[in-house]
């Protein structure tokens, strides 16, 4: 029998494949942070970490009544194939949203329905990207399209970013230095609006700098826009591609404003693009899934999902200076910048504390956030976090950041304790 | 399966009929080490110390150990799998939910696999109205909460003041076990060897001065060492220190877990981890399992990424030593005070000696999980395994 001493090993090997693997799958691993993600969702915990729009205001019962109709007289084509550029109806319907932020050139034809923006950011860089080109990124850099970056073993080359968004003059210097190294620059990818995590908004000066920079050395503007319709004081700000046609792949999403749950976001790109994306979407899923794209135009349809809007930017305002003034009173010593719409405030943390080794004592005090080494693939980041204000109330996020004053205040005496030396300066 | 490799014939043990079939034999764990070979290293436990001793010398001269055809008899005594209601609790609150659910739901998947009505349960507010009520109070409770309220003992308090059956240790042991120092005093006492180590508490820095403790450390220990938090699992905050230049980060990632380390010297060797299930009283020593990772390190992420490790069943060692580290589990298990199942994990040094490293009564119990490979390599079904540990404990009418 096997547990005979006498008899040979069996070896079993924890992974049978893992020899088969590809390059770009060594990156997929499990980490202690993913793991004590896991009780996040528990109710006991203030979750400061995820992303995640308010739906609670959502007219559902109203919904369930049109999505039953439209099942009844759609259903044969809701649950059948479609095309691989998206529904005709749902491309109509994006355009009266991006008009909002001053593109207005832009035929149904020319939008193609991604399952996401998660997979337009995948499709681009798939058509874009051989391994070793340069992309280039705001640092810090929203963590799902590093993910991407990194599945297509591209170099992500951070471009600096202040209050005020991307820098232009930093754009250009990095543009020249990676062509000095014979670097293949692909594009720039920028989240304009609100940016995750940092906050920032591009400002309207900069805009048109960044793009002439862009048409200069002939780089492509990768344009992510998920918040744009999310300013607190319901201002919106001209979109990079209203300025330029030509030199832009826009990417918009119904995840922040409508419905996550959907997996519904579009893209704008110049002709040859757009034709090249099509292909690579049919050949990735063949085509976006019919049911969510006329669940979003049933609801577009029928409802005013302006004013829905509307009112969500007045929840997140809300929330958002509940952090804010939490923050000034609990944890005056950061620092960090209110941003005037989105999801996210990025705290800078005393100097010498490490935000991700920090973090099981902050699950340990329940509360979570999410460590800046997340929005780094170089390992900086270690020194701030990414707080979210979008889902819990305004008590609760109170309640978070005084849960996370005292676990900031006991890493700090540990590490004062340890390391005296690196935390001269921390407040 | 026992039979094969038995070198003392059961009746030499004195040992009581197992409850669950005609065991034939002994097997590999029946021998050798009790507390009449412990060293003195420690006499902090006290009480602890003295019970274990008392069962460690009762349980290793009266048990018999389980062959595969009692498992297979216990398993088809169980034919009204589908009246009973078992309940697996899992998930919680601590730093291992993830590991913990997917324990949870693996047991749960081989249970009903063998026919068993099993419901899960996390560990919540909804949970002592679930196990109270009438209607869904369940016939047997699995708790497979891994760290803090699972293996700490208190999930097992709440179900002894419910009175409900359970698999698994006892909250009194279970508290032992939890506390790695302790457990190691214990083990220490019933003659198994363990690195040599201090307990430190974040406090002892603080109140006598970082530089003075790790030179005084560094001094009595040396390098390299081995750094955990004194309660948790998973290898989760633990580091290992070969330079001196790396203790104080190592420190303050323990303490990121808890505010006690556990500092040991780290001992180079073969790890090694035996799982064992008992059925009233009776024991089933699995297999030694051998665990290999390209660095070296069996840490959070080799633990919960497929990949390159690999496991030996039994493990690569000599019959003499295979013999010798099943017999220091077993030690273990009967030292401590555990029951039905627990998995101890062992370094085997370059002389061949296990060195324990600690005991668990909640054994993770996912697809990659030592317990289940091991008993997978040993040719056990695991619905039938479980089946037979969840009718060994039905048939003992068990109040706590």
């Amino acid at each position: 029998m096997a547990d005979d001493p006498n008899i040979a090993s069996k070896v079993i090997k924890n992974d049978p494949w893992y020899s088969s693997y590809a390059t770009r799958a060594e990156q997929m691993r499990a980490s202690e942070i993913r793991a004590l993600f896991a009780v996040a969702n528990r109710p006991e915990v203030v979750s400061l970490a995820g992303g995640m729009p308010y739906l609670g205001r959502m007219p559902f019962d109203k919904l369930a009544d049109q999505l039953g109709d439209m099942l009844r007289s759609k259903g044969q084509v809701a649950w059948q194939y479609g095309s691989a550029q998206g529904d005709p109806h749902l491309r109509e319907d994006v355009l009266p949203i991006m008009e909002l932020e001053g593109i207005k050139d832009v035929q149904p034809d020319d939008v193609v329905i991604v399952n996401g923006s998660q997979s337009g950011l995948d499709l681009i860089t798939r058509i874009m990207c051989d391994p070793g080109d340069v992309v280039l990124a705001e640092a810090p850099n929203y963590v799902g399209a590093l993910g991407v970056f990194q599945s297509f073993q591209v170099d992500v080359v951070n471009v600096a970013m202040d209050g005020d968004g991307l820098i232009p003059e930093a754009l250009e210097e990095t543009i020249l230095e990676q062509r000095r190294q014979g670097k293949a620059v692909k594009f720039l990818y920028t989240v304009p609006n609100f940016h995750n995590p940092a906050g920032a908004t591009m400002s309207v000066e900069r805009r048109p700098q960044v793009i002439e920079i862009a048409r200069k050395y002939h780089v492509l503007i990768v344009e992510d826009n998920p918040y744009g319709l999310l300013a607190f004081n319901g201002q919106t700000y001209p979109a990079l591609r209203s300025y330029d046609s030509e030199g832009i792949v826009y990417l918009s999403s119904f995840s922040k404003i409508i419905a996550p749950g959907m997996r519904v976001a579009w893209m704008v790109a110049p002709p040859g693009i757009r034709q090249k994306l099509v292909l690579a979407n049919e050949s990735a899923i063949l085509c976006p899934s019919n049911m969510s794209q006329m669940t979003i135009t049933t609801y577009l349809d029928n409802f005013d999902w302006k004013s829905q809007i509307n009112d969500y930017r007045g929840m997140y305002k809300e929330r958002c200076d509940a952090m804010d003034e939490a923050l000034k009173e609990y944890l005056p010593y950061c620092s960090w910048l209110k941003p005037k719409g989105g999801f996210y405030i990025w705290l800078k943390i005393p100097q010498g504390l490490n935000a991700k080794e920090m973090l099981p004592r902050a699950i340990t005090a329940k509360v979570a956030y999410v460590s800046g080494t997340a929005f780094y693939d170089n390992g900086e980041g270690a020194d701030h976090m990414r707080l979210s204000f979008c889902y819990p109330t305004p008590d609760r996020i109170r309640e978070g950041i005084r849960r996370l004053s005292t676990v900031i205040e006991n890493e700090l005496a540990t590490v004062r304790l340890f390391e005296p030396d690196s935390g001269k300066e921390r407040g | 399966m026992a039979a094969k490799h038995s070198k003392t014939p059961r009746q030499q043990t004195g040992g009581k009929t197992p409850a669950v079939g005609k065991a034939k034999t002994t097997a590999s764990a029946t021998t050798t080490t009790a507390a009449s070979s412990a060293n003195t290293a420690s006499t902090a436990t006290g009480e602890v110390v003295k019970r274990a001793r008392r069962t460690s010398h009762r349980s290793i001269r009266e048990a018999t150990p389980v062959t595969m055809d009692d498992v297979l008899s216990l398993a088809s005594k169980a034919t009204k799998r589908a009246d009973k209601s078992l309940l697996v609790i899992c998930g919680g609150l601590s730093h291992e939910r993830d590991v913990s659910i997917s324990s949870g739901h693996r047991v749960q998947g081989f249970l009903e696999e063998a026919g068993w009505t099993v419901h899960v349960h996390d560990m919540d507010g909804s949970l002592l109205p679930y196990l109270t009520d009438e209607s869904t109070r369940p016939d047997l409770v699995w708790p497979l909460l891994h760290g803090a309220n699972g293996e700490d003992g208190s999930i097992r308090d709440v179900l002894e003041m419910a009175e409900l059956p359970y698999i698994g240790s006892r909250a009194k042991a279970s508290r032992t076990a939890w506390s790695k120092p302790i457990a190691k005093n214990v083990v220490r006492m019933a003659g198994l060897q363990t690195p040599h180590s201090v307990t430190l508490p974040e406090s002892m820095f603080r109140e006598l001065g970082v530089e003075p403790v790790i030179d005084m450390l560094l001094g009595s220990l040396g390098l390299p060492l081995f750094i955990k938090p004194t309660m948790g699992g998973s290898a989760m905050g633990c580091t290992m220190v070969t330079e001196q230049s790396q203790l104080t980060q190592a420190l303050i990632n323990c303490f990121a877990y808890g505010d006690v380390a556990l500092i040991e010297q780290a001992v180079t060797g073969t790890e090694v981890s035996v799982s064992i299930l008992e059925f009233d009283g009776h024991p089933l020593v699995l297999p030694p399992l051998e665990i290999w990772t390209p660095s070296g390190t069996y840490d959070f992420e080799a633990r919960s990424t497929p990949g390159p490790t690999e496991f030996y069943v039994p493990a690569r060692l000599d019959a003499k030593t295979t013999q010798a580290v099943s017999d220091a589990a077993l030690t273990a298990h009967r030292a401590l005070g555990l029951r039905d199942i627990s998995r101890t994990d062992f370094i085997v040094d370059a002389q061949g000696q296990p060195q324990f490293l600690e005991s668990n009564v909640a054994p993770g119990m996912t697809d990659t999980s030592l317990l289940p490979q091991s008993a997978l390599a040993a040719g056990y079904n695991l619905p039938e395994l479980y089946t037979a540990l969840v009718q060994s404990v039905l048939d003992q009418k068990r109040t706590d």
